[in-house]
Protein backbone atom coordinates (compact mmCIF):
# COMPACT_ATOMS: atom_id res chain seq x y z
CA UNK A 1 0.00 0.00 0.00
CA UNK A 2 2.87 2.36 0.68
CA UNK A 3 3.88 1.83 -2.91
CA UNK A 4 0.43 2.89 -4.08
CA UNK A 5 0.70 6.12 -2.11
CA UNK A 6 4.09 6.65 -3.71
CA UNK A 7 2.44 6.15 -7.10
CA UNK A 8 -0.33 8.63 -6.27
CA UNK A 9 2.17 11.25 -5.13
CA UNK A 10 4.59 10.84 -8.00
CA UNK A 11 2.29 10.05 -10.89
CA UNK A 12 -1.32 10.99 -10.21
CA UNK A 13 -0.65 14.31 -8.49
CA UNK A 14 2.52 15.22 -10.38
CA UNK A 15 0.94 14.27 -13.71
CA UNK A 16 -2.20 16.28 -12.99
CA UNK A 17 -0.10 19.32 -12.07
CA UNK A 18 1.97 19.12 -15.27
CA UNK A 19 -1.08 18.23 -17.34
CA UNK A 20 -3.11 21.20 -16.06
CA UNK A 21 -0.34 23.65 -16.90
CA UNK A 22 0.19 22.16 -20.36
CA UNK A 23 -3.56 22.16 -20.95
CA UNK A 24 -4.01 25.85 -20.10
CA UNK A 25 -0.99 26.78 -22.21
CA UNK A 26 -2.17 24.61 -25.12
CA UNK A 27 -5.69 26.11 -25.08
CA UNK A 28 -4.13 29.53 -25.73
CA UNK A 29 -1.92 28.23 -28.53
CA UNK A 30 -4.81 26.38 -30.16
CA UNK A 31 -7.21 29.37 -29.94
CA UNK A 32 -4.65 31.66 -31.58
CA UNK A 33 -4.11 29.07 -34.30
CA UNK A 34 -7.81 28.59 -34.93
CA UNK A 35 -8.41 32.32 -35.42
CA UNK A 36 -5.14 33.52 -36.97
CA UNK A 37 -3.78 30.29 -38.46
CA UNK A 38 -0.25 30.53 -37.15
CA UNK A 39 1.78 28.86 -34.42
CA UNK A 40 2.40 31.49 -31.76
CA UNK A 41 5.86 30.77 -30.42
CA UNK A 42 5.84 33.73 -28.04
CA UNK A 43 3.14 32.07 -25.96
CA UNK A 44 5.55 30.64 -23.37
CA UNK A 45 7.08 34.03 -22.74
CA UNK A 46 3.64 35.55 -22.39
CA UNK A 47 3.24 33.00 -19.58
CA UNK A 48 6.50 34.21 -18.04
CA UNK A 49 5.32 37.80 -18.37
CA UNK A 50 2.13 37.00 -16.50
CA UNK A 51 4.05 35.29 -13.69
CA UNK A 52 6.48 38.20 -13.55
CA UNK A 53 3.59 40.66 -13.21
CA UNK A 54 2.35 38.60 -10.26
CA UNK A 55 5.84 38.65 -8.77
CA UNK A 56 6.08 42.44 -9.17
CA UNK A 57 2.66 43.09 -7.67
CA UNK A 58 3.28 40.63 -4.84
CA UNK A 59 6.59 42.32 -4.01
CA UNK A 60 4.85 45.71 -4.00
CA UNK A 61 1.97 44.62 -1.76
CA UNK A 62 3.24 41.53 0.06
CA UNK A 63 0.56 41.52 2.76
CA UNK A 64 -2.49 41.85 0.51
CA UNK A 65 -3.49 38.20 0.77
CA UNK A 66 -3.01 37.64 4.48
CA UNK A 67 -6.23 39.43 5.40
CA UNK A 68 -8.39 37.04 3.38
CA UNK A 69 -6.26 33.96 3.95
CA UNK A 70 -5.00 33.21 0.44
CA UNK A 71 -1.49 33.65 -0.96
CA UNK A 72 -0.91 37.23 -2.11
CA UNK A 73 0.16 35.92 -5.51
CA UNK A 74 -3.34 34.59 -6.14
CA UNK A 75 -4.90 37.91 -5.16
CA UNK A 76 -2.69 39.56 -7.77
CA UNK A 77 -3.46 36.98 -10.47
CA UNK A 78 -6.58 38.70 -11.93
CA UNK A 79 -4.64 41.95 -12.23
CA UNK A 80 -1.73 40.14 -13.89
CA UNK A 81 -4.17 38.48 -16.29
CA UNK A 82 -5.45 41.90 -17.33
CA UNK A 83 -1.91 43.20 -17.80
CA UNK A 84 -0.90 40.15 -19.85
CA UNK A 85 -4.07 40.43 -21.95
CA UNK A 86 -3.18 44.07 -22.60
CA UNK A 87 0.36 43.03 -23.55
CA UNK A 88 -1.01 40.39 -25.95
CA UNK A 89 -3.35 42.88 -27.63
CA UNK A 90 -0.51 45.43 -27.80
CA UNK A 91 1.91 42.92 -29.33
CA UNK A 92 -0.71 42.02 -31.91
CA UNK A 93 -1.28 45.68 -32.80
CA UNK A 94 2.44 46.42 -33.04
CA UNK A 95 3.79 43.28 -34.72
CA UNK A 96 1.24 40.80 -36.01
CA UNK A 97 -1.45 43.12 -37.34
CA UNK A 98 0.83 44.86 -39.87
CA UNK A 99 1.95 41.42 -41.09
CA UNK A 100 -1.65 40.24 -41.39
CA UNK A 101 -2.55 43.43 -43.20
CA UNK A 102 0.04 42.63 -45.86
CA UNK A 103 -1.36 39.13 -46.20
CA UNK A 104 1.90 37.33 -45.41
CA UNK A 105 2.19 33.55 -45.27
CA UNK A 106 1.71 31.90 -41.86
CA UNK A 107 5.41 31.02 -41.65
CA UNK A 108 6.26 34.75 -41.65
CA UNK A 109 3.95 35.19 -38.67
CA UNK A 110 5.68 32.28 -36.92
CA UNK A 111 9.09 33.85 -37.45
CA UNK A 112 7.64 37.17 -36.26
CA UNK A 113 6.47 35.48 -33.06
CA UNK A 114 10.00 34.07 -32.56
CA UNK A 115 11.25 37.66 -32.69
CA UNK A 116 8.63 38.67 -30.14
CA UNK A 117 9.66 35.81 -27.85
CA UNK A 118 13.32 36.92 -27.91
CA UNK A 119 12.30 40.48 -27.20
CA UNK A 120 10.06 39.46 -24.29
CA UNK A 121 12.79 37.25 -22.84
CA UNK A 122 15.26 40.11 -22.91
CA UNK A 123 12.83 42.60 -21.46
CA UNK A 124 11.76 40.34 -18.61
CA UNK A 125 15.36 39.47 -17.71
CA UNK A 126 16.25 43.15 -17.72
CA UNK A 127 13.89 43.72 -14.81
CA UNK A 128 13.70 40.34 -13.08
CA UNK A 129 17.31 39.22 -13.25
CA UNK A 130 18.14 35.67 -14.24
CA UNK A 131 17.81 33.90 -10.91
CA UNK A 132 14.84 32.14 -9.34
CA UNK A 133 12.48 33.95 -6.97
CA UNK A 134 9.60 32.56 -4.98
CA UNK A 135 6.14 33.98 -5.58
CA UNK A 136 5.58 33.44 -1.85
CA UNK A 137 7.08 36.73 -0.70
CA UNK A 138 5.51 37.25 2.72
CA UNK A 139 3.46 34.09 3.09
CA UNK A 140 4.48 30.47 3.45
CA UNK A 141 3.79 27.59 1.05
CA UNK A 142 1.57 25.15 2.95
CA UNK A 143 2.21 21.46 2.46
CA UNK A 144 -0.58 19.06 3.35
CA UNK A 145 0.22 15.51 4.41
CA UNK A 146 -2.87 13.40 4.30
CA UNK A 147 -2.42 10.13 6.18
CA UNK A 148 -4.60 7.35 4.85
CA UNK A 149 -6.73 5.59 7.50
CA UNK A 150 -5.55 2.18 6.33
CA UNK A 151 -3.52 -0.14 8.51
CA UNK A 152 0.10 -0.51 7.51
CA UNK A 153 0.21 2.63 5.39
CA UNK A 154 2.89 4.89 6.76
CA UNK A 155 3.45 7.23 3.83
CA UNK A 156 1.02 10.15 3.57
CA UNK A 157 -0.36 11.64 0.38
CA UNK A 158 1.53 14.90 -0.08
CA UNK A 159 -0.07 17.83 -1.82
CA UNK A 160 0.92 21.47 -1.62
CA UNK A 161 -1.33 24.49 -1.31
CA UNK A 162 -0.49 25.87 -4.79
CA UNK A 163 -1.28 22.47 -6.31
CA UNK A 164 -4.78 22.55 -4.85
CA UNK A 165 -5.29 26.08 -6.18
CA UNK A 166 -3.95 24.89 -9.52
CA UNK A 167 -6.58 22.16 -9.84
CA UNK A 168 -9.38 24.50 -8.79
CA UNK A 169 -8.33 27.33 -11.10
CA UNK A 170 -7.82 24.96 -14.05
CA UNK A 171 -11.31 23.58 -13.55
CA UNK A 172 -12.82 27.06 -13.30
CA UNK A 173 -10.93 28.28 -16.39
CA UNK A 174 -11.99 25.28 -18.49
CA UNK A 175 -15.67 25.56 -17.45
CA UNK A 176 -15.64 29.32 -18.05
CA UNK A 177 -14.11 28.86 -21.50
CA UNK A 178 -16.64 26.15 -22.35
CA UNK A 179 -19.55 28.43 -21.36
CA UNK A 180 -18.05 31.35 -23.27
CA UNK A 181 -17.55 29.38 -26.49
CA UNK A 182 -20.95 27.69 -26.44
CA UNK A 183 -23.30 30.16 -24.78
CA UNK A 184 -22.12 33.69 -25.53
CA UNK A 185 -22.70 35.50 -28.80
CA UNK A 186 -19.04 36.50 -29.00
CA UNK A 187 -17.84 32.97 -28.28
CA UNK A 188 -20.04 31.51 -31.00
CA UNK A 189 -18.78 34.17 -33.41
CA UNK A 190 -15.25 33.10 -32.50
CA UNK A 191 -16.03 29.48 -33.40
CA UNK A 192 -17.73 30.68 -36.57
CA UNK A 193 -14.64 32.62 -37.60
CA UNK A 194 -12.46 29.60 -36.87
CA UNK A 195 -14.74 27.50 -39.10
CA UNK A 196 -15.08 29.83 -42.06
CA UNK A 197 -13.61 33.36 -41.88
CA UNK A 198 -15.13 34.55 -45.19
CA UNK A 199 -18.64 33.49 -44.24
CA UNK A 200 -18.17 35.05 -40.79
CA UNK A 201 -17.34 38.33 -42.45
CA UNK A 202 -20.29 37.99 -44.85
CA UNK A 203 -22.51 37.53 -41.77
CA UNK A 204 -21.39 40.90 -40.46
CA UNK A 205 -19.02 39.57 -37.76
CA UNK A 206 -16.25 42.09 -37.14
CA UNK A 207 -13.16 39.91 -37.47
CA UNK A 208 -10.91 42.53 -35.86
CA UNK A 209 -12.97 42.35 -32.68
CA UNK A 210 -12.72 38.56 -32.66
CA UNK A 211 -8.93 38.75 -33.08
CA UNK A 212 -8.68 41.15 -30.13
CA UNK A 213 -10.92 38.94 -27.96
CA UNK A 214 -8.75 35.94 -28.85
CA UNK A 215 -5.65 37.77 -27.63
CA UNK A 216 -7.37 38.81 -24.40
CA UNK A 217 -8.33 35.19 -23.65
CA UNK A 218 -4.95 33.80 -24.71
CA UNK A 219 -3.13 36.44 -22.63
CA UNK A 220 -5.30 35.81 -19.58
CA UNK A 221 -4.82 32.04 -19.82
CA UNK A 222 -1.07 32.47 -20.34
CA UNK A 223 -0.88 34.52 -17.13
CA UNK A 224 -2.76 31.77 -15.28
CA UNK A 225 -0.49 29.01 -16.60
CA UNK A 226 2.73 30.93 -15.92
CA UNK A 227 1.66 31.94 -12.43
CA UNK A 228 0.46 28.48 -11.40
CA UNK A 229 3.70 26.98 -12.68
CA UNK A 230 5.79 29.53 -10.79
CA UNK A 231 3.73 29.04 -7.64
CA UNK A 232 4.34 25.29 -7.80
CA UNK A 233 8.09 25.75 -8.18
CA UNK A 234 9.62 29.24 -8.26
CA UNK A 235 9.61 32.10 -10.72
CA UNK A 236 12.46 31.87 -13.23
CA UNK A 237 12.63 33.87 -16.47
CA UNK A 238 13.31 30.76 -18.56
CA UNK A 239 10.92 28.40 -16.78
CA UNK A 240 7.99 28.70 -19.19
CA UNK A 241 10.15 28.79 -22.28
CA UNK A 242 11.15 25.19 -21.68
CA UNK A 243 7.46 24.27 -21.76
CA UNK A 244 7.07 25.51 -25.32
CA UNK A 245 7.67 22.09 -26.86
CA UNK A 246 5.35 20.11 -24.57
CA UNK A 247 2.64 22.78 -24.93
CA UNK A 248 2.80 22.63 -28.72
CA UNK A 249 2.89 18.85 -28.51
CA UNK A 250 -0.26 18.99 -26.38
CA UNK A 251 -2.03 21.29 -28.85
CA UNK A 252 -1.12 19.04 -31.78
CA UNK A 253 -1.92 15.79 -29.96
CA UNK A 254 -5.37 17.15 -29.18
CA UNK A 255 -5.94 18.40 -32.70
CA UNK A 256 -4.86 21.94 -33.55
CA UNK A 257 -7.62 24.52 -33.31
CA UNK A 258 -9.67 22.34 -30.97
CA UNK A 259 -9.87 23.74 -27.39
CA UNK A 260 -11.14 20.50 -25.82
CA UNK A 261 -8.46 18.61 -27.70
CA UNK A 262 -5.87 20.93 -26.17
CA UNK A 263 -7.09 20.03 -22.69
CA UNK A 264 -6.95 16.31 -23.43
CA UNK A 265 -3.58 16.73 -25.15
CA UNK A 266 -2.22 18.61 -22.15
CA UNK A 267 -3.05 15.75 -19.80
CA UNK A 268 -1.85 13.07 -22.26
CA UNK A 269 1.55 14.76 -22.58
CA UNK A 270 1.71 15.59 -18.86
CA UNK A 271 0.99 12.03 -17.76
CA UNK A 272 3.21 10.53 -20.46
CA UNK A 273 6.10 12.61 -19.15
CA UNK A 274 5.42 11.71 -15.55
CA UNK A 275 5.03 8.00 -16.28
CA UNK A 276 8.21 7.98 -18.34
CA UNK A 277 10.36 9.32 -15.53
CA UNK A 278 8.58 7.32 -12.81
CA UNK A 279 10.73 4.72 -11.11
CA UNK A 280 8.77 1.48 -11.58
CA UNK A 281 11.16 -0.34 -9.25
CA UNK A 282 9.10 0.92 -6.33
CA UNK A 283 5.91 -0.68 -7.58
CA UNK A 284 7.61 -4.01 -8.32
CA UNK A 285 9.37 -4.21 -4.96
CA UNK A 286 6.52 -5.98 -3.11
CA UNK A 287 6.65 -8.81 -5.64
CA UNK A 288 10.41 -9.24 -5.32
CA UNK A 289 10.11 -12.49 -3.41
CA UNK A 290 7.93 -14.15 -6.02
CA UNK A 291 10.27 -13.22 -8.86
CA UNK A 292 12.73 -15.87 -10.05
CA UNK A 293 16.06 -15.53 -8.32
CA UNK A 294 18.04 -15.02 -11.52
CA UNK A 295 16.00 -11.86 -12.24
CA UNK A 296 17.54 -9.12 -10.20
CA UNK A 297 15.45 -5.97 -9.99
CA UNK A 298 17.56 -2.92 -10.92
CA UNK A 299 17.15 -0.07 -8.47
CA UNK A 300 16.25 2.40 -11.19
CA UNK A 301 13.53 1.26 -13.55
CA UNK A 302 12.45 4.52 -15.22
CA UNK A 303 12.01 4.69 -19.00
CA UNK A 304 14.06 7.86 -19.21
CA UNK A 305 15.97 9.74 -16.56
CA UNK A 306 14.56 13.06 -15.41
CA UNK A 307 17.12 15.13 -17.33
CA UNK A 308 15.85 13.68 -20.60
CA UNK A 309 12.18 14.25 -19.82
CA UNK A 310 11.90 16.59 -22.81
CA UNK A 311 12.30 13.69 -25.27
CA UNK A 312 8.88 12.37 -24.20
CA UNK A 313 6.72 15.16 -25.66
CA UNK A 314 9.06 15.23 -28.63
CA UNK A 315 8.48 11.54 -29.22
CA UNK A 316 4.71 11.91 -28.81
CA UNK A 317 4.76 14.82 -31.25
CA UNK A 318 6.61 12.80 -33.90
CA UNK A 319 4.38 9.77 -33.35
CA UNK A 320 1.18 11.81 -33.68
CA UNK A 321 2.42 13.62 -36.79
CA UNK A 322 3.30 10.29 -38.41
CA UNK A 323 0.24 8.24 -37.46
CA UNK A 324 -2.56 10.71 -36.81
CA UNK A 325 -1.64 14.19 -38.10
CA UNK A 326 -5.07 15.66 -37.32
CA UNK A 327 -4.70 14.81 -33.62
CA UNK A 328 -7.06 12.95 -31.30
CA UNK A 329 -9.97 15.35 -31.87
CA UNK A 330 -9.62 15.85 -35.65
CA UNK A 331 -8.10 19.32 -35.70
CA UNK A 332 -6.63 21.01 -38.73
CA UNK A 333 -3.61 19.57 -40.48
CA UNK A 334 -0.75 22.04 -40.34
CA UNK B 1 -45.75 41.49 -61.42
CA UNK B 2 -43.09 44.17 -61.49
CA UNK B 3 -44.03 47.59 -60.26
CA UNK B 4 -42.55 49.62 -63.07
CA UNK B 5 -43.36 53.02 -61.64
CA UNK B 6 -41.05 52.66 -58.61
CA UNK B 7 -37.26 52.40 -58.82
CA UNK B 8 -35.70 48.94 -59.07
CA UNK B 9 -34.38 47.22 -55.93
CA UNK B 10 -31.18 46.36 -57.77
CA UNK B 11 -30.00 48.28 -60.78
CA UNK B 12 -26.72 47.27 -62.42
CA UNK B 13 -25.67 49.49 -65.31
CA UNK B 14 -22.95 48.58 -67.78
CA UNK B 15 -20.88 46.72 -65.16
CA UNK B 16 -17.29 45.93 -66.10
CA UNK B 17 -15.27 44.08 -63.53
CA UNK B 18 -13.29 41.05 -62.41
CA UNK B 19 -10.37 40.05 -60.27
CA UNK B 20 -7.87 42.92 -60.14
CA UNK B 21 -7.81 44.94 -63.36
CA UNK B 22 -8.64 41.93 -65.59
CA UNK B 23 -12.26 42.22 -66.66
CA UNK B 24 -14.51 39.17 -66.80
CA UNK B 25 -17.68 41.24 -67.01
CA UNK B 26 -17.81 43.45 -70.11
CA UNK B 27 -20.94 45.50 -69.64
CA UNK B 28 -23.71 43.69 -67.80
CA UNK B 29 -27.10 45.36 -67.26
CA UNK B 30 -29.64 44.10 -64.76
CA UNK B 31 -32.72 45.63 -63.22
CA UNK B 32 -34.65 43.72 -60.57
CA UNK B 33 -37.70 44.92 -58.66
CA UNK B 34 -38.38 44.21 -55.03
CA UNK B 35 -40.98 41.51 -55.62
CA UNK B 36 -39.12 39.65 -58.36
CA UNK B 37 -37.05 36.52 -58.75
CA UNK B 38 -34.16 37.10 -61.14
CA UNK B 39 -32.20 34.21 -62.61
CA UNK B 40 -28.82 34.46 -64.29
CA UNK B 41 -28.09 31.64 -66.74
CA UNK B 42 -25.52 31.09 -69.42
CA UNK B 43 -22.68 28.80 -70.47
CA UNK B 44 -19.64 28.08 -68.30
CA UNK B 45 -17.30 31.03 -68.05
CA UNK B 46 -20.00 33.53 -69.01
CA UNK B 47 -19.43 35.46 -65.79
CA UNK B 48 -22.61 34.41 -63.96
CA UNK B 49 -21.08 33.87 -60.51
CA UNK B 50 -18.68 36.73 -61.17
CA UNK B 51 -21.63 39.09 -61.60
CA UNK B 52 -23.18 37.88 -58.35
CA UNK B 53 -19.88 38.40 -56.51
CA UNK B 54 -19.53 41.86 -58.04
CA UNK B 55 -22.97 42.76 -56.68
CA UNK B 56 -21.91 41.54 -53.20
CA UNK B 57 -18.68 43.56 -53.27
CA UNK B 58 -16.40 40.52 -53.46
CA UNK B 59 -14.53 41.75 -56.52
CA UNK B 60 -13.70 44.99 -58.26
CA UNK B 61 -16.16 46.90 -60.39
CA UNK B 62 -13.89 48.82 -62.76
CA UNK B 63 -16.58 50.58 -64.79
CA UNK B 64 -20.31 51.13 -64.59
CA UNK B 65 -22.43 51.26 -61.45
CA UNK B 66 -24.58 49.12 -59.20
CA UNK B 67 -27.44 50.72 -57.30
CA UNK B 68 -29.40 49.26 -54.39
CA UNK B 69 -32.64 51.18 -53.89
CA UNK B 70 -31.10 54.00 -55.91
CA UNK B 71 -27.94 54.21 -53.77
CA UNK B 72 -24.59 53.37 -55.39
CA UNK B 73 -23.08 50.29 -53.67
CA UNK B 74 -20.36 49.08 -56.03
CA UNK B 75 -17.05 48.49 -54.29
CA UNK B 76 -18.57 48.67 -50.78
CA UNK B 77 -17.29 45.88 -48.51
CA UNK B 78 -19.64 42.90 -47.92
CA UNK B 79 -20.34 43.62 -44.25
CA UNK B 80 -21.73 47.06 -45.16
CA UNK B 81 -23.89 45.49 -47.84
CA UNK B 82 -25.30 43.10 -45.21
CA UNK B 83 -26.25 46.13 -43.15
CA UNK B 84 -27.96 47.67 -46.19
CA UNK B 85 -30.12 44.61 -46.60
CA UNK B 86 -28.24 42.27 -48.89
CA UNK B 87 -27.77 38.58 -48.14
CA UNK B 88 -25.36 36.31 -50.00
CA UNK B 89 -25.24 32.51 -50.09
CA UNK B 90 -22.00 31.28 -51.66
CA UNK B 91 -22.02 28.08 -53.68
CA UNK B 92 -19.40 26.35 -51.56
CA UNK B 93 -18.38 26.66 -47.93
CA UNK B 94 -21.69 28.29 -47.15
CA UNK B 95 -22.15 26.98 -43.58
CA UNK B 96 -20.09 26.85 -40.38
CA UNK B 97 -19.55 23.06 -40.24
CA UNK B 98 -18.73 22.70 -36.54
CA UNK B 99 -21.51 25.00 -35.36
CA UNK B 100 -24.97 23.55 -34.82
CA UNK B 101 -27.78 24.44 -37.21
CA UNK B 102 -29.23 26.86 -34.66
CA UNK B 103 -25.85 28.49 -34.06
CA UNK B 104 -25.37 28.85 -37.82
CA UNK B 105 -28.67 30.67 -38.04
CA UNK B 106 -27.83 32.84 -35.02
CA UNK B 107 -24.64 33.96 -36.76
CA UNK B 108 -26.77 35.21 -39.64
CA UNK B 109 -28.47 37.65 -37.28
CA UNK B 110 -25.18 38.62 -35.63
CA UNK B 111 -25.78 42.32 -36.28
CA UNK B 112 -29.40 42.16 -35.11
CA UNK B 113 -29.34 40.00 -31.97
CA UNK B 114 -32.72 41.35 -30.84
CA UNK B 115 -34.32 39.72 -33.91
CA UNK B 116 -32.95 36.21 -33.36
CA UNK B 117 -36.05 34.68 -31.80
CA UNK B 118 -38.52 36.05 -34.32
CA UNK B 119 -36.33 35.27 -37.32
CA UNK B 120 -35.54 31.74 -36.11
CA UNK B 121 -39.26 31.00 -36.14
CA UNK B 122 -39.59 32.43 -39.62
CA UNK B 123 -36.62 30.45 -40.97
CA UNK B 124 -37.89 27.20 -39.39
CA UNK B 125 -41.19 28.02 -41.11
CA UNK B 126 -39.47 28.21 -44.49
CA UNK B 127 -37.36 25.11 -43.83
CA UNK B 128 -39.26 22.73 -41.52
CA UNK B 129 -36.66 19.92 -41.88
CA UNK B 130 -34.18 22.11 -39.97
CA UNK B 131 -36.24 22.09 -36.77
CA UNK B 132 -35.33 18.60 -35.67
CA UNK B 133 -31.73 19.03 -36.84
CA UNK B 134 -31.23 22.29 -34.96
CA UNK B 135 -28.81 20.87 -32.38
CA UNK B 136 -26.73 18.96 -34.94
CA UNK B 137 -23.48 20.36 -36.37
CA UNK B 138 -24.17 21.71 -39.86
CA UNK B 139 -21.19 19.75 -41.21
CA UNK B 140 -23.04 16.48 -40.58
CA UNK B 141 -26.08 17.39 -42.72
CA UNK B 142 -26.83 16.28 -46.28
CA UNK B 143 -26.17 18.65 -49.17
CA UNK B 144 -29.79 19.75 -49.47
CA UNK B 145 -30.18 20.38 -45.76
CA UNK B 146 -26.91 22.26 -45.72
CA UNK B 147 -28.22 24.48 -48.53
CA UNK B 148 -31.27 25.17 -46.37
CA UNK B 149 -29.02 26.16 -43.45
CA UNK B 150 -27.03 28.43 -45.76
CA UNK B 151 -30.14 30.16 -47.09
CA UNK B 152 -31.60 30.34 -43.60
CA UNK B 153 -28.43 31.95 -42.27
CA UNK B 154 -28.65 34.68 -44.93
CA UNK B 155 -32.38 35.21 -44.23
CA UNK B 156 -31.75 35.76 -40.51
CA UNK B 157 -30.49 39.28 -41.25
CA UNK B 158 -33.87 40.12 -42.87
CA UNK B 159 -32.42 41.02 -46.28
CA UNK B 160 -34.45 42.84 -48.91
CA UNK B 161 -32.33 41.18 -51.61
CA UNK B 162 -31.00 37.61 -51.40
CA UNK B 163 -28.20 36.50 -53.73
CA UNK B 164 -27.94 32.74 -54.32
CA UNK B 165 -24.96 31.23 -56.13
CA UNK B 166 -26.10 27.94 -57.71
CA UNK B 167 -28.30 26.87 -54.80
CA UNK B 168 -29.10 23.51 -56.43
CA UNK B 169 -25.56 22.53 -57.51
CA UNK B 170 -24.94 18.87 -56.76
CA UNK B 171 -28.43 18.24 -55.41
CA UNK B 172 -30.79 15.45 -56.49
CA UNK B 173 -33.80 16.52 -58.64
CA UNK B 174 -36.04 15.99 -55.64
CA UNK B 175 -34.07 18.46 -53.51
CA UNK B 176 -33.71 20.82 -56.48
CA UNK B 177 -37.48 21.19 -56.76
CA UNK B 178 -37.76 21.64 -53.03
CA UNK B 179 -35.15 24.43 -53.05
CA UNK B 180 -36.88 26.22 -55.98
CA UNK B 181 -40.12 25.85 -54.08
CA UNK B 182 -38.58 27.57 -51.04
CA UNK B 183 -37.15 30.30 -53.23
CA UNK B 184 -40.66 31.11 -54.48
CA UNK B 185 -41.96 31.09 -50.91
CA UNK B 186 -39.21 33.39 -49.65
CA UNK B 187 -39.86 35.72 -52.56
CA UNK B 188 -43.58 35.73 -51.78
CA UNK B 189 -42.66 36.86 -48.25
CA UNK B 190 -41.20 40.02 -49.77
CA UNK B 191 -37.53 39.23 -50.44
CA UNK B 192 -36.10 40.04 -53.86
CA UNK B 193 -34.02 37.15 -55.20
CA UNK B 194 -31.18 37.06 -57.68
CA UNK B 195 -29.69 33.65 -58.34
CA UNK B 196 -27.23 31.98 -60.64
CA UNK B 197 -28.35 28.58 -61.91
CA UNK B 198 -27.04 25.71 -63.99
CA UNK B 199 -30.45 24.05 -64.11
CA UNK B 200 -31.59 26.78 -66.48
CA UNK B 201 -34.99 25.43 -67.58
CA UNK B 202 -36.29 24.76 -64.08
CA UNK B 203 -34.90 28.05 -62.81
CA UNK B 204 -36.34 30.16 -65.61
CA UNK B 205 -39.72 28.53 -64.98
CA UNK B 206 -39.90 30.28 -61.60
CA UNK B 207 -38.18 33.49 -62.75
CA UNK B 208 -39.84 36.84 -63.22
CA UNK B 209 -36.71 38.02 -64.97
CA UNK B 210 -34.07 36.01 -66.75
CA UNK B 211 -30.64 37.21 -67.74
CA UNK B 212 -28.76 35.10 -70.26
CA UNK B 213 -25.09 36.00 -70.09
CA UNK B 214 -22.36 35.05 -72.54
CA UNK B 215 -18.75 36.26 -72.52
CA UNK B 216 -19.46 38.72 -69.74
CA UNK B 217 -22.37 40.48 -71.51
CA UNK B 218 -26.17 40.24 -71.63
CA UNK B 219 -27.22 38.09 -74.58
CA UNK B 220 -30.94 37.95 -73.79
CA UNK B 221 -32.91 39.74 -71.09
CA UNK B 222 -36.63 39.09 -70.69
CA UNK B 223 -39.20 37.48 -68.44
CA UNK B 224 -38.49 33.86 -67.55
CA UNK B 225 -41.46 32.64 -69.53
CA UNK B 226 -40.51 34.61 -72.64
CA UNK B 227 -36.94 33.28 -72.56
CA UNK B 228 -38.18 29.71 -72.21
CA UNK B 229 -40.45 30.26 -75.23
CA UNK B 230 -37.73 31.89 -77.34
CA UNK B 231 -36.37 29.31 -79.84
CA UNK B 232 -33.01 31.14 -80.09
CA UNK B 233 -32.45 30.93 -76.35
CA UNK B 234 -33.60 27.32 -76.29
CA UNK B 235 -31.28 26.36 -79.13
CA UNK B 236 -28.11 28.04 -77.87
CA UNK B 237 -28.47 27.89 -74.08
CA UNK B 238 -31.08 25.43 -72.94
CA UNK B 239 -29.94 22.43 -74.94
CA UNK B 240 -32.77 22.49 -77.54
Amino acid sequence: MNELVFFINNVVIAGSVTGSIYAIGAIGVTLIFSIMRFAHFAHADMMTFGAFMVLLLTTLFPAAGASIGVPTALVMLPLAMLLTAALAVGIDKAFYKPLRFHGVKPIVMVIGSLGVTLMLQGLIRLFSGTGGQSLYVDDRKEIFRIALPIEGVRAPIVITEPQIYLFVITLVAVVALHLFLNRSRLGKAMRAMSDNPELAQASGINTNTIVAVTWVIAGGLAAIAGTLLSLDVTFKPDLSFFLLLPIFAAAIVGGVGHPYGAIAGGFVVGFAETLAVFNWHVLLRPFRDSLPTWLELPSNLAFVSTEYKIVVPFFILVAILVWRPTGLFKGKVI
Amino acid sequence: MSSTETQPLLDARDVHGGYGSMNILNGVNMALYADEVGVIVGPNGAGKSTMLKAVFGLLNVNQGEILLNGQPIHNLPPNQLVQRGMGFVPQEKNVFPSLTVKENLEMGAYLKPQNVKRMLEQVYDFFPPLVEKRHQPAGELSGGQRQMVAMGRALMAEPSLLLLDEPTAGLSPLYMNEIFDRVKKINAAGVGILMVEQNAKQALAIADKGFVLAAGQNRFTDTGAALLADPDVAKSFLGG
